[in-house]
């Protein structure tokens, strides 16, 4: 995410009360009660309490939270669906709990598509029929709508199952058509549900890897509601954590697991397995020394031994990495009193990018025990992971 | 010393609300009457003129394209034995009278039906109102329907509405109201108006439950359209109001086995008609 993101919407304050006096709960709630004690008092229910968060434009927002933390509810106050109690969700210039009727429904048109937890297919109407609603009921042409539609059924995997039911569909694919009828519709915001939690582990894995390839190609906003951290932390750009209706933590995924911002988050966040989620830029050390591509063997030797190394990384003059060369063949070219140590560099150890997961590392450290080098996309050297590092972080990441 | 409570008099009040309507609104109710008999008769002219047997080859034809073989020979056997028994053409004016209720139940029923579904303050009241015309005795509807209409066809369609409509308002409401909640706010999510949501999901979706209350109501027109002998309609139920009066069993069976047999027909007809426009 670079900082030069524009903000797509503002949420600011967001409050909802379910009941018949929300004025009360929410007194109540400015003094400072919580929402037992407003329940027990009052009879309502304090859905949200003053939520105020960014969406960035093209970012993949997850909002996480376990079953009554609210979540649900905000992303549905955010279409209304749910009319929400008080607070503002300013949506290019909009303010949408301000819009009447009418306006609501163009802006629901023109902003929202939403996949839903249970599919919410039409029955009564063909895959391709579904994909076709949105634009339906927008008046579009029938030969316009039936193109978009079939475009965005290729896009998920369901080219040639168009005239097929939606009770005729595996669970996946039945999400795959609430996915593509929601694309169809090209709304500047896709909300996302608990989108994929009604499917099996290995299909969800699979919606998961494809939904975040969707994504990175149309940079579409997305808001996905999750109550599983697993998933919050490998689909999401950031994460918003909500507990009881109030936001507990906002921040990218690496944050939430290396900064929890209380107790609550920390033991959420237990259970994950880190090695997933930390990457080779957690563990990288930086290279005590390399060698230029035009040190003489004799300045490489000196190198080596002044940081005790048997072997060392040679670089360009712009840090590019050019390959490894070992303490023998050094030696051994400095005897013969060769000038260069170009022909002696080789390829053969492992290098990856600073976002590889540790998890992927492990099996990288060969029997010849080299680091792994770290490079950025122009191949610059950034540093080296050792295989103690890698325990030590996930070990020092699992005390926290 | 028992206390004297006055009788409420709650006979004589309907009594004189009915005299007040059906003064006042004798124009309205003389018009509908006309109507209607036009429309009884048109019907009854145009069944009886074709042929018993080409409508025969109707009937059993639809029961072939409808449901299968079987009701379409099923069909031609029982209308067979009407026209053998000769009771063809009070038949065909029984069926009249079904038709003709059965459509003017269903037009007032859908739209009260969906109102009823669609706000909960509608619901309140027509429910009861229900209740009420459902397990009102049957007969007691032909008393007002005479001063209205007169004796005759079209007091029958009256009392015969008001009696068989009551399933399709239910089964409508019940239909509508049991759409998904999901593929509602799916329809509102993507910015549906309520007219949309209503076309393109909850009827769609309600049909199978609507043409089940649309069978119970053609089953109910049937039934009082037997009843309504006693004031006059014409058909199989004026066969056994006579086969009572001369006290003849087998005249009578014979009327009712034709009512049976025009039921099961329309019974079946309309189930299977259900069941195909839910196979679609």
């Amino acid at each position: 995410m670079s900082e030069s993101q524009t903000i797509k919407i503002q949420v600011r304050g967001l409050s909802k009360v379910f009941g018949s006096q929300p004025k009360k709960a929410l007194e109540l709630r400015d003094q400072g009660l919580k929402r037992p004690e407003i329940l027990d008092k009052t009879g309502q229910t304090l859905g949200l309490s003053n939520i105020s968060f960014d969406v960035q434009e093209g970012e993949l927002l997850v909002i996480m939270g376990l079953s009554g933390s609210g979540k649900s509810t905000l992303i549905r106050c955010l279409n209304r669906l749910i009319e929400p109690t008080e607070g503002d969700i300013i949506i290019d210039d909009e303010n949408i709990p301000q819009l009447n009727e009418k306006e609501l429904l163009q802006c629901r048109r023109r902003h929202f598509s939403m996949v839903f937890q249970n599919f919410a297919l039409f029955p009564h109407r063909t895959v391709q029929q579904n994909a076709e609603y949105g634009l339906e009921i927008r008046g579009i042409d029938k030969e316009e709508r039936a193109n978009k539609a079939r475009e965005s059924l290729k896009q998920v995997g369901l080219d040639g199952w168009e005239d097929a039911l939606p009770n005729q569909l595996s669970g996946g694919m039945q999400q795959r058509v609430g996915l593509a009828r929601a694309l169809a519709n090209d709304s500047s915001v896709l909300l996302m549900d608990e989108a994929f939690s009604a499917l099996d582990p290995l299909i969800r894995k699979d919606m998961q890897q494809e939904l975040l390839e969707l994504q990175h190609r149309m940079k579409k906003t997305t808001i996905f509601i999750t109550h599983d951290l697993d998933e919050a932390l490998s689909i999401g750009d950031r994460i918003i954590l909500l507990k009881d209706g109030e936001i507990v933590q906002i921040g990218k995924p690496e944050e939430i697991l290396t900064k929890p911002a209380n107790d609550y988050v920390a033991r959420f966040i237990e259970g994950v397995d880190m090695s997933r989620i930390l990457t080779a830029r957690h563990a990288m050390r930086p290279v005590r020394a390399t060698a230029r591509e035009d040190d003489g063997p004799r300045t490489i030797l000196h190198k080596l031994r002044e940081n005790s190394l048997d072997s060392i990384y040679v670089t360009n003059r712009e840090r590019k990495l050019l390959g490894l060369v070992e303490v023998d063949a050094v030696d051994q070219a400095a005897k013969d009193g060769a000038q260069s140590i170009k022909s002696l560099i080789h390829d053969d150890f492992p290098r990856v990018g600073p976002d590889e997961p540790l998890h992927n590392l492990f099996a990288m450290f060969s029997e010849k025990s080299y680091p792994i080098a770290v490079v950025d996309e122009d191949q610059r050297l950034l540093g080296v992971v050792v295989k103690g590092a890698v325990l030590a972080e996930l070990a020092e990441s699992g005390e926290r | 010393m028992a206390i004297d409570i006055p009788r409420i008099p709650l006979g004589d009040w309907i009594e004189s609300g009915l005299d007040f309507l059906t003064t006042q609104f004798s124009s309205v109710t003389r018009g509908i009457s006309h109507v209607t008999q036009t429309g009884i008769n048109a019907l009854n002219d145009a069944l009886a003129w074709m042929p018993e047997w080409s409508l025969m080859a109707l009937i059993a034809l639809l029961c072939w394209r409808l449901s299968g073989i079987r009701l379409a020979i099923g069909s031609l056997l029982g209308l067979g034995l009407i026209w053998n028994m000769g009771l063809w053409f009070p038949m065909i004016e029984s069926l009249t009278l079904v038709v003709i209720a059965t459509l003017v139940a269903i037009v007032i029923a859908l739209p009260v039906g969906i109102a009823g579904a669609l706000s909960d303050r509608l619901y309140g009241v027509i429910m009861p109102v229900l209740d009420f015309m459902q397990t009102m005795p049957a007969f007691v509807y032909l008393i007002p329907a005479i001063p209205f209409f007169g004796i005759g066809s079209v007091s029958a369609i009256f009392a015969t509405v008001i009696f068989s409509m009551p399933p399709a308002i239910r089964f409508t409401t019940l239909g509508i109201r049991q759409v998904p909640k999901e593929l509602i706010e799916a329809a509102d999510a993507f910015g549906s108006t309520r007219g949309q949501k209503l076309f393109k999901v909850q009827l769609p979706l309600s049909l199978p439950t609507i043409m089940a209350g649309i069978n119970q109501t053609i089953m109910l027109a049937l039934s009082m359209v037997v009843i309504a002998a006693m004031i006059g309609a014409d058909g199989l139920g004026n066969e056994v109001w006579k086969a009572i009066q001369r006290l003849r069993p087998g005249d009578g069976f014979e009327a009712g086995i034709a009512v049976v047999i025009l039921a099961m027909l329309l019974d079946r007809l309309t189930q299977s008609f259900r069941k195909t426009k839910k196979a679609q």
